[in-house]
């Protein structure tokens, strides 16, 4: 692996900096197939232009994928687009995409430990890539909320049918959103934080 | 050889969103990506955005940062983890935060 040398490396834009007062950050996870707006959520949101880190995987494709249609040991690298919004001086949350399809699964490994929670972001054209998801989400104990990206071609559901489609319980907040728009995906991470805010008051795990 | 001394595996507990700070410029005996990573997070920036900068896999700059650890060249900042039980101040304050977007 070469290292690029320090002149092809363009690091943040001065207005990017973070305040040396920058205490800790937090995470939390966007997850869900490809092209159900992941990336737009996070840039729609983000204080910076949202960015990407790669990981290597090497093994053979595991799981069932349509579009997946090789056997053989690879080398895929993966991406996970990122973005960034300062709360406070000291606090700065952070913001993954991350595919939800098993076999990027040993991407979730860093990304999830200590994470806030998750938001399972879905399409309602192609509902079944979210059950895998929501069940290994549950397993883990991860704190989610459904968000249904709204397509102007995708069928619409009453939130209820939706919650009995993917087996959620109850308590579980599923809402619509337009990844387009900061405002809406804004909400969205709000209901996040109001839910997992609702937890720790009953002190209920996920 | 990139890695240099941290070859056997030993890393860093290093979190995609812990925040490095350079603490000192670059020594003379500084590797040319020690330099350019030293440069890089002269204002706190995290691993995942080191990452991206330098295009190298997340892997690959913790050992890299490792190695800057343990020269004490740089401060890793650890992010606040989410508990059993959730901070219900950190929440607000992160719902503060998210209300003025």
């Amino acid at each position: 692996m070469d290292f690029k040398s320090s002149d092809t490396i363009t690091g943040p834009r001065t207005e990017d900096h973070l305040p040396h007062t920058a205490q800790a950050a937090v995470k939390i996870v966007i997850v869900g197939g490809f092209g159900v707006g992941k990336t737009t959520m996070v840039g729609s949101v983000s204080e910076i232009r949202p960015l990407t880190t790669e990981e290597t995987m090497t093994q053979a494709g595991v799981g069932v994928d349509d579009n997946y249609g090789s056997e053989s040991k690879t080398a895929t690298t993966v991406a996970m687009d990122f973005g960034r919004i300062s709360i406070t001086d000291q606090l700065v949350l952070y913001l993954f995409g991350t595919p939800g399809q098993e076999r990027f699964w040993f991407l979730w490994n860093g990304l999830f430990e200590g994470a806030l929670g998750a938001v399972v972001l879905i399409d309602t054209r192609r509902l079944e890539v979210s059950f895998d998801v929501i069940g290994r989400l549950e397993e883990r104990g991860v704190p989610f909320v459904i968000a249904v990206n709204s397509f102007p071609d995708g069928p619409h559901y009453p939130i209820e049918d939706l919650r009995a489609a993917l087996d959620l319980a109850p308590e579980i907040p599923i809402v619509e959103c337009d990844a387009r728009r900061r405002a809406s995906s804004r909400d969205v991470l709000m209901t996040l934080m109001g839910f997992l805010h609702s937890l720790a008051l009953t002190g209920s795990l996920t | 050889m990139l890695t240099g001394a941290a070859e056997d595996g030993d890393r860093a507990e290093l979190d995609l969103v812990t925040l490095i700070v350079a603490r000192s410029d670059a020594p003379q005996s500084a590797t040319p990506e020690q330099a350019t990573l030293l440069g890089l997070c002269i204002a706190p920036l995290s691993v995942a955005e080191l990452s991206a900068y330098l295009n190298l896999p997340y892997s690959v700059v913790t050992v890299l940062l490792t190695e800057l650890l343990t020269a004490e060249l740089v401060q890793a900042r650890a992010p606040i983890v989410r508990q059993a039980l959730p901070d219900r101040s950190l929440l607000e304050a992160v719902m503060h935060g998210l209300q003025k977007l």
